[in-house]
């Protein structure tokens, strides 16, 4: 019976200090305790929550990027294909132009040909003439150089004419 | 802390710690009777007293710490002086400690007519010192801990604060926030932290089998009913009008239940603190009971041989009390903190 039997003695000290300790600990130990790991854990969720808005922000800016990335890709896209368009039309002006040009420098070789080659030819005629003319000198030259030769040659016409 | 490597730490003190149980007990063998008495022997050591005893010498011979014995005689008036006046039945002005019989390990007084009275007895028992002793160490600690936030400030947990404050977390998040609710539990933190604390710092005490701990407090019926007590009155002085209205006038049962519904309600506003005293008290003392049984077979059997499978039975026994001990801390808490959410909850339906 004694062990169920509460005794006052302990009663009252088991009162007094608990209470104490309940004070005490409340002050000095579970108010800095609880304040701290309050104030740690508003700052952990404060930072979590920050972090999640400057990914919202940054997803934002990602995105926005990306539309003027596309933006200027299609401006990019169109100067070319605009140059390209320009190049191609000069080119093909380019082509038409240096055609004529050339045609034009041909006929003028042409004729310029053609007047050296009538030149040429009647230089030629001239030459050939000449050449003839010296020829033929030469030729009588020689025949008539010897006596006998003459004389043969007209002995030979000679006879002939008088066969004849 | 690493769990796995402590666990062989814990197994080797426990078995060194378990020797000092052996040399006390020898010596009451030696000491007083022929015969052990299992049932003195085992009560002695639950038992509160007035002295703190700390070993029995082979010679038969006890050494123990006198403590201050504190009377208030309707007779006499205030009484103060040491426990060491009172050993061996000897009498003290007209005071005398009786070692047996109606008034075993009271102390009482014999008036000039030769009447015994029991004056009111509220002395430093072998209890309240180590209630006393448990406090300072819990006060060291928590202070110290409470301070060292000051220093470290908001930034991650160092030292000492590593290991209680996942605790104090746990009682805050797992107790407190459960039962009593997001918006009411923190006026109730400090009484929760330091019951669970006080409870389980006291259980632990109470395993340690030398001097000065060992001292049974939270399995002593005084200290559990005091505690008790305060859940009852915390709950009760907190109670809102809802609570009171569940009591008197359960809503939605018919009123000629009234008569059934309203005593039944009382005799729970009662009996809950009631089980608390009793299942703290019942669940430490048991342990005590069952560790000292299996140290006494030793000496029952009277054979040494015994000793190897008593200690190693202890030492599991002692794993388990380790575990109840933090258990009963936890359910005493969790179960105050219940009644209180149900005292302060708002309606809901």
């Amino acid at each position: 019976m004694e062990l169920v039997t509460p005794g006052l003695g302990l009663i009252v000290w088991s009162t007094i200090i608990f209470s104490l300790l309940l004070v005490i600990l409340k002050k000095y130990a579970w108010k800095p305790v609880i304040n701290a790991v309050k104030a740690r854990e508003e700052r952990i969720k404060g930072a979590l929550e920050s972090a999640e808005e400057v990914k919202l922000e940054m997803e934002k800016l990602k995105a926005d990027n990306e539309v003027i990335i596309g933006e200027a890709k299609a401006e990019r896209n169109k100067l070319i294909t605009e140059a390209r368009e320009v190049k191609d039309k000069m080119i093909g002006e380019a082509k038409v132009q240096a055609g004529e040009e050339a045609k034009k420098i041909i006929e003028i070789a042409r004729i310029n040909i053609q007047n050296e080659k009538e030149a040429a030819i009647t230089d030629i005629k001239k030459q050939v003439a000449l050449l003839s003319v010296e020829i033929a000198e030469k030729i009588l030259k020689q025949k008539l150089e010897e006596k006998d030769k003459q004389k043969e040659l007209i002995d030979k016409y000679l006879k002939e004419t008088s066969i004849n | 802390m690493n769990l796995y490597r402590s666990i062989p730490i814990i197994f080797f003190v426990t078995l060194v710690l378990n020797f000092p149980v052996l040399a006390l007990s020898e010596g009451h063998d030696k000491g007083e009777d022929e015969t052990f008495q299992v049932n003195e022997f085992i009560l002695d050591h639950i038992a509160d007293s007035h002295e703190f005893h700390i070993l029995t010498l082979a010679s038969g011979k006890h050494i123990s710490l006198p403590l201050p014995v504190i009377l208030y005689s309707k007779n006499s008036g205030f009484h103060f002086f040491m426990s060491s006046h009172l050993v061996h039945g000897q009498s003290y002005k007209g005071f005398e400690l009786h070692t047996e019989g109606e008034f075993k390990g009271k102390i009482t007084e014999e008036n000039e007519n030769g009447e015994i009275l029991v004056p009111l007895d509220i002395s430093i028992t072998r209890n309240v010192f180590s209630m006393m002793l448990s406090a300072l160490i819990i006060l060291w600690l928590f202070i110290y801990l409470g301070r060292s936030y000051s220093k470290t400030g908001i930034s991650e947990p160092k030292g000492i604060q590593g290991f209680l404050e996942p605790i104090v977390l746990f009682v805050r998040d797992d107790i407190a926030k459960v039962t009593i609710g997001e918006e009411k539990y923190e006026k109730f933190m400090p009484y929760l932290l330091t019951a669970f604390f006080f409870i389980w710092i006291n259980n632990l005490i109470g395993i340690v089998p030398f001097f000065p701990f060992g001292s049974n407090v939270t399995g002593n019926i005084a200290v559990t009913m005091v505690l008790a007590l305060f859940t009852f009155f915390i709950t009760q002085i907190n109670a809102n009008k809802n609570y009171w209205k569940h009591i008197v006038a359960m809503p939605g049962v018919p009123f000629w239940l009234a008569p059934i519904m309203v005593p039944l309600e009382i005799i729970g506003l009662f009996s809950k603190p009631f089980a608390l005293m009793i299942r703290l008290f019942a669940n430490i003392t048991a342990g005590h009971i069952i560790i000292l049984t299996i140290i006494s077979l030793i000496f029952i059997f009277k054979s040494i041989y015994i000793a190897p499978a008593s200690i190693a039975f202890d030492l599991f026994l002692d794993m388990i009390e380790l575990l109840v001990a933090v258990l009963q801390a936890y359910v005493f808490t969790l179960l105050s903190a219940l009644f209180i959410g149900l005292a302060v909850k708002e309606e809901s339906h």
